[in-house]
């Protein structure tokens, strides 16, 4: 066999195995829809063949748990953090970036020291501080500690510093203040910045389940996973409603995913590279 | 402003840098001030404050039913804590979680990237499949993996008894509950890793391979030779990213086994979930809590150790 022929036989088991590991990878998440649609009496059956097709468990989810209040919430929180993230991270990072200020290393260690601190050691702290901040069952006390990303100003510092500093030095000797440049020179720049820093706040909070779970007590103000963790108990052994509650807490993630898969991938694949 | 305009005109070997960078302390003071407070207020008030409340109380024997610190405990806290046999059992639970999860989550997601490296066609596929499930929430992983590891009803159990395997329970019993975990998390999070090998191997330059390949160089020569070694930063970066995340472990046992059976999959997370909001002992999960923080620096330390000595000997 010359090489050729080698290669491309070692390049055809590569692709086999690859579809093989795939397609079983892909084997929970079509088990889980193929068990929502059916009835829930059919599911003691082991069987991928669905004898009575129906969107039952779907409406009956949709009916009898509060999941379109999850969905608003986490909508809500997550997107207050993910704002919030990108706002007070860009401004921290362009004055960290361009401006020149006494303390400013110092600073900047102070704030890199926070990769450092994972959120799950300040959980009883925080929560005796929104106790007493009288915040306990809303938005704000899930919201508040997840905007400070330390993360997020290493993020944007690093876009900033490899921006070109003439832009801004002509709209400077045209009398703009930082803030203008800031806002209509720096921003409309850093968008590839900005996508990572929202997708990822925004995914990273949608998913948290510790803290909401803490400090969310209210069914009308859960998140989507806190939401979950309780329905758990209550549908029993009503598998098909499970997994129809499982299909639909998972449905505003996937629709991210497929929407901004490239600024995903390309993120994680970033922040290797720099490692 | 035309008498900047004129100014600079005058002068044009005055240059434009020392606009945006005059010399330290007169500089932009108030403006750098403004642009930093919004973020600094929140990480002071909701991160490192609460990170130095939780080392005070962490001295305290601070109660969640009582209001203030209440009584000095010392280091009081600290020794229970390293006597107390739950303390170690999470802890060791923890460390064993991450023992069975780390391996496979390096191994096989860089295999399944060196694979999917040489597949020209199709790899959106490939990363749909070994990436979407770790976009999905926690819960939404455990109520799925609850369903399939069912006992007499789950999808594994009914798999396995095709081939004729007979299938342990699960996440019932004390021995499999763990491994069970590790399966789910693997499942899980593999993408996260695929996704940085992927990078790391299209960073590597082509002519290497074929320069090699002109040598005569098997594809395994090649992998062994060329790949592995090329990819040496990017093992160290998915490894401790591996430990620290595996570490941090909660929401999977919370969901699917509330760190049961018999206690036998409790994480060191949830001990001080449950000494500080079930035992309302709020100091003393405190002081858990900084222990564990130290466990999660001294990863971190080792990892910038390995970085040093791997970019010196380059």
């Amino acid at each position: 066999m010359s090489i050729e022929t080698r290669v491309k036989l070692f390049n055809r088991i590569c692709a086999g195995v690859l579809i093989a590991f795939a397609l079983l990878w892909l084997v929970p998440l079509l088990w889980a829809l193929d068990t929502a649609l059916k009835p829930n009496a059919e599911t003691t059956r082991t069987s991928w063949l669905i004898e009575d097709p129906t969107l039952g468990a779907f409406g009956r989810t949709l009916r009898e748990t509060d999941i379109l209040n999850w969905f608003g919430s986490s909508l809500f929180i997550s997107t207050l953090s993910a704002a919030g993230a990108v706002l007070t991270g860009s401004l921290a990072a362009y004055a960290l970036s361009r401006m020149r200020f006494r303390y400013r290393n110092a600073i900047f260690w102070f704030v890199l020291a926070g990769i450092m601190i994972p959120g799950q050691v300040l959980i009883v702290p925080q929560f005796r501080e929104m106790d007493s901040l009288g915040l306990l069952n809303t938005f704000w006390a899930v919201s508040l500690p997840q905007i400070p990303t330390a993360i997020a100003v290493f993020i944007f510092k690093q876009f900033f510093d490899g921006l070109p500093k003439e832009l801004e030095e002509v709209a400077r000797m045209d009398g703009a203040g930082f803030l203008r440049i800031y806002r209509r020179i720096i921003m409309p720049l850093a968008r590839p910045a900005v996508a990572a820093v929202a997708i990822f706040t925004f995914v990273s909070s949608w998913n948290d389940l510790l803290w909401p779970l803490l400090v969310l007590s209210n069914p009308d103000i859960m998140t989507v996973p806190v939401g979950l963790a309780t329905v758990q108990g209550s549908f029993g052994i009503r598998y098909a409603d499970t997994m129809a509650s499982a299909i639909l807490g998972a449905i505003p993630l996937v629709a991210v995913f497929l929407l901004f898969q490239r600024n995903i991938v390309e993120g994680i694949a970033g922040s290797g590279l720099k490692g | 402003m035309p008498h900047v305009t004129a100014e600079t005109a005058v002068r044009p070997g005055r240059s434009a840098r020392a606009d945006l960078a005059p010399e330290p302390g007169r500089g932009f003071g108030l403006p750098a001030a403004g642009f930093l407070a919004p973020f600094l207020l929140l990480y002071l008030l909701f991160i490192i404050g609460p990170a130095i409340y939780g080392l005070i109380m962490s001295f305290f024997d601070t109660s969640a039913v009582k209001p203030g610190l209440s009584s000095f405990a010392g280091f009081g806290n600290y020794t229970e804590a390293l006597q107390s046999g739950d303390f170690w059992s999470s802890l060791w639970h923890t460390m064993w979680f991450t023992i069975l999860t780390t391996p496979p989550l390096i191994l096989i997601a860089f295999v399944l990237a060196l694979l999917a490296d040489r597949v020209k066609k199709g790899r959106w596929f490939f990363r749909l499949a070994f990436f979407a499930p770790y976009i999905l929430p926690s819960a939404v992983v455990a109520l799925i993996w609850i369903w399939l590891y069912t006992p007499g009803l789950g999808l594994i159990e009914a798999g396995l008894g095709q081939i004729g395997i007979t299938a342990p329970n699960w996440l019932g019993d004390p021995g499999w509950a763990m491994p069970s975990l590790a399966l789910t998390t693997v499942w899980w999070t593999l993408g996260f890793n695929f996704v940085l090998y992927l990078a790391g191997l299209q960073e590597i330059p082509r002519d290497l391979y074929e320069a090699s390949a002109m040598d005569g160089a098997s594809p395994w020569q090649q992998i062994r030779s060329i790949t592995i070694p090329m990819l040496a930063r990017t093992t160290t970066l998915v490894a401790v990213l591996q430990v620290i995340a595996s570490l941090k472990v909660f929401d999977q046992m919370y969901m699917m086994t509330a760190g049961g059976p018999n206690f036998a999959t409790r994480s060191i997370l949830q001990y001080v979930y449950d000494e500080g909001f079930t035992n309302f002992r709020i100091g003393y999960a405190s002081a858990v809590s900084m222990l564990f923080f130290l466990v999660v620096l001294a990863v971190s330390a080792v990892w910038f150790a390995l970085v040093r000595r791997q970019e010196r000997g380059l």
